[in-house]
């Protein structure tokens, strides 16, 4: 299985899809994608995980990575994501409270601070 | 010898491999269900750890996997042969990638640590490895 990617703007956010399993193999492609939108002036990013089969540590360290480049912008970067076995690997590491995580796209770009 | 062994090319896409291995064999030995996302989830942190010491330390070495059943217990063993030297010194020259590198092996580290209860890590001059032990249910409920 591989990584799948796609992105749609919804007012000012941009909601990045994300598909697949995120591991050391495929994250490059989801640190080439979230630099490029970042690059290219989208600093509000929500990435749907809902089609995220798995996802490892090296997963984290692109999405912290995202994070930290929306907030050079003073952007945000909001998680989707329902999948227990995906939320697990959040709180063990302490990222839940790092990443604002929504239960569905239309609540995350609703969110403000 | 271990029950299945696994020998594979430290390169990222063999990554994958080594876990679906694990879980299959895992799944075979009795590891309760609920628990196999765990043991794939950590048997590919300790994989890309060694894969990548071994890249970045220029070995050529393949990434050894053993997979070890055992009367009530399952272990799965990730061995590198990197030189370990003290914990964060990686990040020594102060560049970026570096710490990011270092911040992302912590953070494997982190995720074995917070899933598996039973782990070794150990390291020296020729290599280190990363020991994992979950207890597996009798055959009998297997059945049931």
């Amino acid at each position: 299985m591989d990584l799948s990617l796609s992105t749609e703007t919804m007012g000012d956010r941009t909601i990045v899809r994300v598909g697949g399993e995120i591991d050391v193999y495929t994250a490059p492609k989801l640190r080439e994608q979230l630099v490029e939108l970042v690059n290219d002036g989208s600093f509000h990013l929500v990435v749907d995980m809902e089609g995220v089969d798995f996802l490892d540590s090296t997963g984290l360290g692109v999405l912290v990575g995202g994070l930290k480049r929306v907030r050079a912008h003073e952007g945000s970067l909001r998680l989707v994501c329902n999948q227990e076995r995906i939320l697990k690997i959040f709180r063990i590491t302490g990222l839940t409270k790092v990443f604002p995580i929504h239960t569905s796209v239309e609540e995350a770009v609703a969110a403000t601070d | 010898m271990a029950t299945v062994e696994l020998r594979f090319s430290a390169l990222p896409e063999h990554v994958r491999t080594a876990r679906l291995v694990a879980a299959a064999v895992a799944r075979r030995a009795g590891v309760d269900e609920a628990v196999l996302d765990e043991v794939r989830l950590a048997v590919g942190e300790a994989c890309t750890r060694a894969v990548g010491l071994h890249q970045h330390g220029g070995i050529s070495a393949p990434v050894k996997v053993l997979l070890i059943e055992e009367e009530k217990q399952f272990s799965i063993e990730v061995g590198d042969e990197a030189p370990h030297a003290v914990p964060g010194g990686r990040a020594g020259d102060g560049s970026g990638d570096a710490d990011v590198e270092t911040e992302e092996d912590e953070m494997g580290l982190a995720v074995i640590s917070g899933l598996v209860d039973d782990v070794e890590v150990s390291a020296g001059e020729h290599g280190g490895s990363i020991r994992m032990r979950w207890p597996t249910v009798p055959p009998a409920t297997l059945l049931a």
